[in-house]
């Protein structure tokens, strides 16, 4: 099969998926979309993190670094970190909470905007992600990340996971397990919140009016990290 | 003015072949630590996650402000038509254009990938002030030479002032870029100002007057040119006013930052308790890179002292660079106001940042390129006058 | 004078068409070793492979990373499971699919600074 072959089939799919939409929409959304579907802007993933229910574990993180083939080289300043465990203690009453931290997936983000090459970008479904291709590693995009998320890959990299490329001199954030939410499958810290954790971390779309993270947005409060910046985080947080 | 007579320098004196040398083992050095830097990692450097620009950001960045200050000599001459300073015209172009080169080599030899480069040239995001940035660069060598090549050629003398006047704004718009790259970075409090871009410009006076005029020292001394007190007395006044300027803006930066209730935090941090962030601030920028250099300008007429108050200056300057470049990502990012923060990541507390050999010498490297860049153009082409005693160019002038 | 340049020319001209004999070609530099385990077709004909491979690895790339579209068939993955080595389950090493080819084309790939070189299954085995 030619590539050109290749794209008429990936058109018929598409034009099939439209001609269908209108009343499996909603049904087909929460599925995985074909391989040979492009992501949609109609779509936006997100997560929503109840941390009333995050305790001193880091089952999440954990689970991240383990799917995604983050190792450590004992170089905490350098080593590369996707998602953290941050605590926090009120200055003035001593309240202290725990809450998982990775990138947020903004609507606006300013990694996007400072990257000269284009390489940092974000996905019609809201995923923002490093063209590792074109990222020249000048790092402008961890100076701009108001949520310190991005990792810069310090030192030569071996044994990747096949689905989760990452290479010396290039920066690297949380991907929301792209490759898993490709194949209809949730992220790695949400799935390990579930099984071994408090069950805080859901991940959906937060366009869907019927997915549970959905409903939950609409009934409960949630709030975002630095707000104040109006960057529409696609991770929102409840109990902080 | 035809009667400025200029002359390329001899450059067959061992001194010369000596400067050379050291500059050429310094760049040497330079394309070494860069190598090592791309071999193993910037792990090797005092760069990490938190402190993701380092001493060649300082270098670089000092390069590139100094070297849109340094064309200020030759638009004073053609935009302001002041004839004094006509005779500086050509080194003043002159160092624009190899300091320029040296700070930007740095800047593309500390990229995680260098040889992706042709990709900074091939792929533009135009939101990015980084990519702005490119053009701006590149367009200011292609703008100076254009200057130069009017200021050398007598039938195109005649459009000197309009390719001064075109340079001067390009100038002024290039480091309006440069202190944008901090400016508009709204997620850190130490950046996050349109103070910035304002700043950066007094500072580029202030850095390319100073090596402009150790250069110009250095090159009329070492040449056997006259040198006379009219014009180091003009470009002395100068300097003053340039180093007062820069410590009002800094006043008012950390004034308006004062104010601002948010802000506490990070003035206390780098005013009273960063540690060498605020040692470097008082001490460097303040003392050595302003106080000192207002009094040797104004207080004595000794060249000694202009040489001391031009030394001062690049000093405080490498010093007011650093706390703003390093400083300011050492100071933690606000992410829970109100909150003290802890995690493995080192959020909530200042990240430690101690330069290492290769990052050094890799800054160094960039300014002894742009100083060899500027010997070797002084021997091949007529830059220099023969001779800057008053006299001569009270002749000139008339 | 033009005699001596004719003649230079002329002695530059055999002594490249010399090298340009494949038995002596092949003498010098090793020839690819192209040892395919898996599969009896691959996605395109064979001529198309060596001609094009690398747009079509360029075109999947940028379709997967900025639409998300995984077509399987067309995927570095793919690629990889099927011309790894059985031995060393590698598309790199001396006589690895990609590497060895390349060497003898001299030719440089970035590809695996990044991607696992490895087939699914021995990645996956690997602690």
């Amino acid at each position: 099969m030619n590539p050109d072959r290749r794209q008429v089939l990936a058109w018929g799919a598409a034009a099939t998926a439209a001609a269908l939409a209108p009343g499996l929409r909603l049904v087909e959304l929460a599925q995985a979309r074909s391989p040979q579907e492009a992501a949609s802007k109609l779509q936006r993933w997100g997560l929503l993190i109840d941390i009333t229910k995050c305790g001193e574990c880091d089952a999440c993180v954990t689970a991240c670094h383990e799917e995604n083939g983050i190792t450590s080289n004992a170089r905490p300043a350098t080593d590369a970190q996707w998602i953290r465990k941050v605590s926090l203690r009120d200055t003035r009453t001593g309240y202290a909470q725990t809450l998982p931290l990775m990138c947020q997936h903004c609507e606006h983000p300013p990694c996007v905007d400072v990257c000269p090459t284009g390489a940092s970008f974000k996905r019609a479904d809201g995923i923002v992600l490093v063209d590792k291709h074109t990222c020249i590693g000048c790092r402008y995009c961890v100076m701009a990340c108001p949520y310190a998320a991005r990792s810069f890959v310090h030192e030569t990299v071996s044994g990747q996971k096949a689905d989760v490329p990452r290479g010396k001199g290039t920066v690297e954030a949380c991907t929301l397990c792209v490759h898993r939410v490709d194949r209809g499958a949730t992220p790695a810290c949400v799935e390990a919140c579930g099984r071994d954790g408090g069950g805080a971390m859901a991940f959906g779309d937060l366009n869907d009016a019927s997915s549970a993270i959905h409903r939950r947005l609409k009934s409960e409060p949630s709030s975002q990290i630095r707000a104040d910046l109006a960057l529409n985080t696609g991770v929102r947080y409840q109990g902080l | 003015m035809a009667s400025i007579q200029y002359r390329e320098i001899d450059g067959r004196s061992g001194g010369y072949a000596a400067l050379l040398a050291v500059l050429g083992a310094l760049i040497i050095a330079g394309l070494a630590a860069a190598w090592t830097m791309e071999h193993h990692g910037h792990h090797i450097t005092g760069m990490s996650n938190r402190i993701v620009w380092g001493i060649p950001h300082v270098f670089a960045v000092f390069l590139i402000v100094a070297a849109s200050g340094a064309l200020n000599v030759a638009s004073i001459a053609s935009v302001f038509g002041r004839e004094l300073y006509k005779p500086l015209a050509r080194l003043s172009g002159l160092l624009a254009v190899t300091l320029l080169a040296g700070g930007l080599a740095v800047l593309v030899l500390d990229l995680g990938r260098p040889e992706r480069l042709i990709v900074a040239m091939t792929h533009y995001n135009f939101k990015s002030i980084f990519a702005w940035n490119i053009f701006l660069y590149t367009g200011f060598f292609a703008i100076v030479a254009l200057y130069l090549w009017t200021m050398f050629e007598r039938r195109m003398n005649r459009h000197s002032a309009r390719m001064g006047l075109l340079a001067f704004v390009w100038r002024l718009v290039l480091t309006t870029g440069t202190g944008s790259i901090f400016g508009f970075l709204v997620a850190r409090e130490p950046y996050d100002s349109a103070l910035l871009a304002p700043l950066f410009i007094v500072m580029s006076f202030s850095f390319g007057l100073a090596i402009f005029v150790l250069v110009l020292m250095a090159g009329c001394r070492w040449t056997g040119r006259a040198l006379g007190d009219v014009v180091l007395n003009r470009l002395r006044n100068l300097l003053g006013v340039f180093v007062a300027t820069v410590l009002y803006f800094v006043a008012v930066h950390h004034l308006t930052n004062l104010y601002i209730a948010r802000q506490h935090e990070l003035e206390r941090f780098l005013l009273w308790e960063g540690g060498i962030y605020t040692a470097l601030f008082w001490l460097g920028q303040i003392l050595i890179g302003g106080i000192l250099p207002l009094a040797l300008l104004y207080g004595t007429a000794s060249r000694r002292a202009l040489v001391a108050a031009a030394l001062g200056v690049i000093v405080g300057g490498l010093a007011q660079v650093y706390v703003l470049i390093i400083g300011g990502q050492a100071y933690p990012q606000l992410l829970f106001p109100g909150k003290e923060v802890r995690s493995s990541f080192f959020d909530g507390v200042v990240a430690s940042y101690a330069p290492s050999l290769p990052e050094v010498a890799l800054g160094v490297g960039g300014v002894a390129l742009a100083l060899a860049l500027t010997a070797v153009a002084l021997k091949v082409l007529p830059f220099l006058p023969r001779s800057l005693a008053d006299g001569d160019i009270a002749a000139a002038a008339a | 004078m033009t005699r001596i340049a004719a003649g230079i020319i002329a002695a530059m001209l055999a002594v490249a068409g010399a090298a340009d004999t494949p038995g002596r070609a092949a003498g010098r530099v090793a020839l690819p070793v192209i040892k395919i385990e898996k599969g009896e077709a691959c996605v395109a004909p064979t001529a198309q492979m060596r001609r094009d491979h690398m747009q079509m690895l360029l075109q999947q790339r940028d379709l997967t990373l900025h639409q998300g579209i995984r077509e399987p068939r067309f995927s570095l993955k793919n690629c990889i499971d099927c011309h790894a080595s059985r031995k060393t389950g590698s598309v790199l090493g001396k006589d690895g699919f990609c590497s060895s080819c390349h060497a003898y084309a001299a030719v440089s790939i970035d590809c695996f600074e990044c991607h696992s070189p490895l087939r699914q299954a021995q990645a996956a085995a690997r602690p």
